[in-house]
C-alpha cells in the first residue's frame, strides 16, 4: 500500500516536455529518494505534487483516494509539504511565530483576534522537544540561527502540519557533515512516525545512508525505482546518465594556440563559495566547465568577469597580469560574458532587436559630435542578423517576442560585436530547442576557428562532452580535476563533480 | 540568497563595531542633541521640553500609521494630505456659534464626536482604497498613494472652496476642541495622553494580535505569508486602513492644537513621518520596526528641528541639514539588511 502515488504524470513547458509519463509511488514510513542529472525533472514533480504546478495528464493518489492539487493550500491540508532549498522563513520574527504563522493560537476562541503566545510557546516548546531540536528555542529569532537550525525550523513547521510526507529538495546543499548527520537523525524519527520523506539530493553516500528506495529519472523521463540495497554510486549514476547521444554536434579540427586567459588560485570572500580555481584558457580551444549545480561555476565566472568579488586570486590575459574588478575592466581586455539567466540578466524584454544587439558596444557608435550614428548601428544589426542567421521580422521588433533560441543568438551578437577575444558562455543552450542548439555549437566552432577563447559552462553531459577540447570539473566550489574531452566519460566527470560532496 | 542571509549572521558574534553598526544614525543624532543642549542649555527647561514633546504628539499619532505602511516596504504619500482634509473636515463642523465667518453658518452645537469621528471614517475609507489598489492590482504603494495624494488635496480643496467658505482660512474653533489640542491636565498636555494612548493601542495590536503579526509576515516575506495561508489583501487592506484612521486622527488633533485649518494644512508631513520611522529603525525593505523606535525617531527628529531654531540656525541649513540625516539613516538602514555579493 503507497501512501503516495503519481502515475503517468506530464507535463509541457513551451518548447520543452518536462515530463513524460512519469511514475512516483512511495510507502508509508520510508525515505524515498529521487535523483536525477540537473534538468531531469525532479523539481517539475515535486512541484505538481506540491500544486505549485499543474500537470497536463496523470493522476496522483494519496493513501489510495485520487486527488486534485490545485494550490499549495490544499497540498498542506493533505498532509504534503515541502522544505525548499531556499527557505520560507520570515528572518526577523521568532521560531515560534515562523511555525504557526497563519494559524497561530488564540485567545478565546478561533475568532478572537488575540494570540495566545503562552500556548504557542508550549506549543512550539513540545515540538521541538519531540524533535530532539531542544537548541533551538521558541523565542529566537530566525536571522539568529545557523542555515542547519533554520531548517530544522523548516522541518518542524512541516511536522506541525501533521504532514504525511514531506518534500526535502536538497536539504544538505548548504549544511556541515555534523549537521547532515542530525538532519538524518530528524528524518529517523520522522520515519518511525510513519512520515514519508521524499529526498531530492546529488550526494550518493547520502542517498545510499538514508534512503529505502530510490526512483531515478531522466530527461523527464520515469527510469526506475529499486531498493537502495540494491544499488551502489556506480549502479546509481549508470542508470543517471545512460542515455543515448541523441544531440548531434558539428565535428571540427581544434587548433590550440597559445595561452590566452589564465585564472590562478581564485577564492571568493564568501566561506561557502569557491575556493582557490585555477585553469587555463588556449587561444582556439572550447573549455567546458562542469559540475553539479550549486558546484559555485557561474560564481567563480562572474568573478573573473569582475561582477563578484574575490578575496585572493590573480588573473593573466596573454601571460600579463591584470586587474579586472567590474565589467568595463573586462570588456576593455576583451572578455564577454553570456549570463545563464537569459530573461533576468540578458534580454532587455520592451526593447527591439537592434537595441538589445547594440547596447554593450554604444560607445563605439558614436560620431564626432558624441551622438549616435543611426545608419551604422542599423548596418551592424542587419549583419549580425544576417550572419546568425536570427529569424526575427525585422530589427525593430521587440526582443521578447523571438524564441528562446533566437533571443540567445542575439545575445550572441551583442557580445561579437564588441569583438572580444574570450567568450564566457554560461548554460548557452538552456531552454533551446534542438535546432538552435546546433546553430548555436556551430557558432561557437567557428569562434574557435578565428582563434578565440571560449568558455562554456553546461550541465549537460554530451554537450560537454561533444563540444569541448578540455572539461574543468568543479565540485563544493573547488576544481575537482581537468580531464581531456576526447579520454573521458559520463561517468568520470560525474565521479570527479561528487569528489568533495558529502 | 535568504538562507544565505540567515547563515551570514551566525558567523558574526555581535561585536560593539556591530552594534555601534546597527545603531549607528540613532548615535549620531543622540549626539547632536548633546551638541544642542550645550550651545544652548535652556533647551532644557522643562517648559520647553513639554512644548516639544506637545509638537510631537500629532507627529508620533501620524508616524505610527506611515510605520504600518514601510513595514510592508511601501509609504503612504498622501498622507500630508490626509491631515489636511481631516484638520478642515472636523474645524468646519466645530466653530463657535459667535464667530462670524462660519463654515457652515446655520449649524448649531453638534456633540464634539461627530465631525471628529466624521473626519476620522473618511481617512481611513481612503486609506482602504489604497491598500485595495496596492493588493488587487498590484500597483506599487508608492503610485497608489501618489495618486491618492492627488485626489484628497482635490477633494479637499473642492470641500474648503464651497460658499460661503470660499476658501477662507476656518478659524474660531469651539474651545472643547480645541482643548484635546493645547489643554492640559494638571501639568500633562491631553494631547500627549492621546499619544501615549494611541503608542499603547498600536504597540497592542502590533504584537499580540493576529492582525499584527500578519503585518510582520507579509512585510518580511511575503511569499512565505502566502505559503502559510495568510490572506494578504485582506491584511493590505487592514493597515493602509489602520494608516488612514491614524493619519487622520493626527489631523484632527493638528486642528485642535493650532485652532484653524486650511486645506493646504499638513503639506509636506508624510516626510517628516517617514524621516522619522526610518531614524527609528523601522527598515524600507519591510518587516522591521517598533512602536518604541518611532516615538523615539519622532522625538529626536522634532527635538533637532526645534533645537536648530533654538540656537539660531539659519532654516535654509536645517532643511540641508534634515537632508542629510534622512540619507544617512536609509544608508545606513540598507547595509544592515542588504548582503554584498
Amino acid at each position: 500500500m503507497y501512501v503516495l502515488e503519481m502515475n503517468h504524470v506530464s507535463k509541457s513547458f513551451p518548447g520543452v516536455k518536462a515530463l513524460d509519463d512519469v511514475t512516483l509511488k512511495v510507502k508509508p514510513g520510508t525515505v524515498h529518494a529521487l535523483m536525477g542529472e540537473n534538468g531531469a525533472g525532479k523539481s517539475t514533480l515535486m512541484k505538481c505534487l506540491f500544486g505549485l504546478y499543474s500537470m497536463d495528464e496523470g493522476e496522483i493518489r494519496f493513501n489510495g483516494e485520487p486527488v486534485v492539487i490545485n494550490n499549495v493550500k490544499e497540498a498542506l491540508s493533505l498532509g504534503i509539504s515541502m522544505i525548499h532549498q531556499e527557505l520560507h522563513l520570515i528572518p526577523y520574527r521568532s521560531v515560534m511565530e515562523n511555525i504557526w504563522l497563519g494559524r497561530f493560537p488564540r485567545i478565546g476562541g478561533a475568532k478572537s483576534p488575540v494570540v495566545d503566545h503562552q500556548a504557542m510557546f508550549d506549543r512550539t516548546d513540545q515540538l521541538l522537544k519531540e524533535l530532539n531540536l531542544s537548541n533551538i528555542k521558541p523565542t529566537d529569532l530566525l536571522r539568529t540561527l545557523s542555515v542547519s537550525k533554520a531548517q530544522s525550523v523548516e522541518i518542524a513547521k512541516a511536522v506541525s502540519y501533521d504532514s504525511k510526507i514531506i518534500i526535502m529538495d536538497e536539504p544538505s546543499s548548504s549544511l556541515t557533515e555534523n549537521e547532515v548527520e542530525h538532519l538524518f537523525s530528524i528524518i529517523r524519527s520522522l520515519r518511525q512516525r510513519g512520515v514519508a520523506i521524499i529526498y531530492i539530493s546529488h550526494k550518493m553516500e547520502e542517498i545510499l545512508k538514508i534512503s529505502d528506495e530510490v526512483t531515478i529519472m531522466r530527461d523527464g523521463h520515469y527510469v526506475g525505482t529499486w531498493e537502495a540495497s540494491e544499488l551502489t554510486t556506480a549502479t546509481i549514476i549508470k542508470r543517471m546518465v545512460g542515455r543515448d547521444l541523441t544531440h548531434r554536434f558539428p565535428s571540427r579540427e581544434s587548433k590550440i594556440g597559445g595561452e590566452l586567459l589564465r585564472v590562478e588560485n581564485y577564492t571568493s570572500p564568501n566561506a561557502r563559495s569557491f575556493k582557490n580555481v585555477s585553469f587555463t584558457l588556449h587561444k582556439g580551444e572550447i573549455l567546458g566547465l562542469g559540475g553539479l549545480v550549486g558546484a559555485q561555476r557561474t560564481e567563480v565566472m562572474e568573478a573573473v568577469f569582475g561582477l563578484r568579488l574575490h578575496s585572493e586570486g590573480s588573473l593573466y590575459i596573454r601571460g600579463k597580469e591584470v586587474t579586472i574588478n567590474n565589467s568595463y575592466d573586462a570588456k576593455k581586455y576583451g572578455m564577454a560574458l553570456l549570463t545563464e539567466e537569459r530573461r533576468a540578466t540578458g534580454i532587455f524584454p520592451v526593447l527591439s532587436v537592434q537595441d538589445n544587439l547594440v547596447i554593450a558596444n554604444i560607445k563605439e557608435y558614436r560620431d564626432k559630435s558624441g551622438l549616435l550614428n543611426s545608419a551604422k548601428m542599423a548596418a551592424d544589426t542587419q549583419k549580425s542578423i544576417k550572419d546568425l542567421d536570427i529569424k526575427t521580422p525585422s530589427a525593430r521588433t521587440l526582443i521578447k517576442s523571438l524564441s528562446g533560441g533566437n533571443q540567445q543568438k542575439v545575445l550572441f551578437a551583442r557580445w561579437l560585436l564588441t569583438s572580444p577575444d574570450i567568450l564566457i558562455l554560461d548554460e548557452p543552450t538552456r531552454g533551446i530547442d534542438v535546432g538552435a542548439k546546433y546553430e548555436i555549437y556551430v557558432i561557437m566552432q567557428e569562434l574557435a576557428a578565428q582563434g578565440k577563447g571560449v568558455i562554456m559552462i553546461s550541465s549537460e553531459m554530451p554537450e560537454l562532452l561533444g563540444m569541448t577540447d578540455r572539461v574543468v570539473v568543479m565540485s563544493e566550489g573547488r576544481v575537482a580535476g581537468t580531464v581531456n574531452s576526447k579520454e573521458t566519460d559520463q561517468e568520470q566527470i560525474m565521479e570527479l563533480a561528487t569528489k568533495y560532496v558529502g | 540568497m535568504r538562507t544565505q542571509a540567515i547563515g551570514g549572521f551566525l558567523f558574526g558574534k555581535k561585536s560593539l563595531k556591530e552594534f555601534v553598526m546597527d545603531k549607528a544614525i540613532f548615535l549620531v543624532l543622540l549626539m547632536l542633541v548633546i551638541v544642542i543642549a550645550i550651545i544652548n542649555p535652556r533647551i532644557l527647561r522643562v517648559q520647553v521640553l513639554r512644548d516639544i514633546l506637545m509638537m510631537s504628539s500629532t507627529k508620533i499619532i501620524m508616524a505610527l500609521g506611515m510605520m504600518f505602511v514601510i513595514l510592508t516596504g511601501g509609504v503612504d504619500l498622501g498622507g500630508g494630505r490626509m491631515v489636511g482634509m481631516a484638520a478642515v473636515i472636523s474645524a468646519s463642523m466645530l466653530q463657535t456659534s459667535d464667530y462670524v465667518r462660519r463654515f457652515y453658518p446655520e449649524l448649531g452645537q453638534i456633540p464634539l464626536l461627530i465631525p471628529i469621528l466624521l473626519a476620522v471614517i473618511v481617512g481611513t475609507l481612503f486609506g482602504m482604497m489604497n491598500g485595495m489598489i496596492v493588493a488587487k492590482f498590484k500597483v506599487p504603494a508608492f503610485i497608489a498613494t501618489l495618486s491618492s495624494m492627488l485626489i484628497i488635496y482635490g477633494v479637499n480643496s473642492i470641500y474648503f472652496n464651497m460658499p460661503p467658505n470660499n476658501s477662507q482660512p476656518i478659524g474660531g474653533l469651539r474651545p472643547d476642541f480645541t482643548y484635546l489640542g493645547s489643554g492640559s491636565i494638571g501639568f500633562i498636555p491631553v494631547i500627549v495622553i492621546f499619544a501615549a494612548i494611541v503608542s499603547i493601542i498600536v504597540w497592542f495590536i502590533l504584537n499580540k494580535t493576529v492582525f499584527g503579526k500578519n503585518v510582520y509576515a507579509v512585510g518580511g516575506n511575503p511569499e512565505a505569508a502566502a505559503v502559510s495561508g495568510i490572506n494578504i489583501t485582506k491584511t493590505l487592506v487592514g493597515l493602509f486602513g489602520l494608516c488612514g484612521f491614524l493619519i487622520s486622527l493626527s489631523g484632527v488633533l493638528e486642528a485642535a492644537r493650532t485652532g484653524g485649518a486650511t486645506n493646504n494644512y499638513g503639506s509636506g508631513y508624510e516626510l517628516d513621518a517617514i524621516a522619522s520611522c526610518v531614524v527609528g529603525g523601522v527598515s524600507t525593505t519591510g518587516g522591521v520596526g517598533t512602536v518604541s523606535g518611532v516615538i523615539a525617531g519622532v522625538i529626536i527628529f522634532s527635538f533637532i528641528n526645534y533645537g536648530l531654531t533654538f540656537v539660531g540656525v539659519n532654516p535654509y541649513w536645517q532643511n540641508i541639514i534634515k537632508g542629510i540625516i534622512i540619507v544617512s539613516a536609509v544608508s545606513f538602514d540598507i547595509r544592515k539588511y542588504v548582503q554584498k555579493k
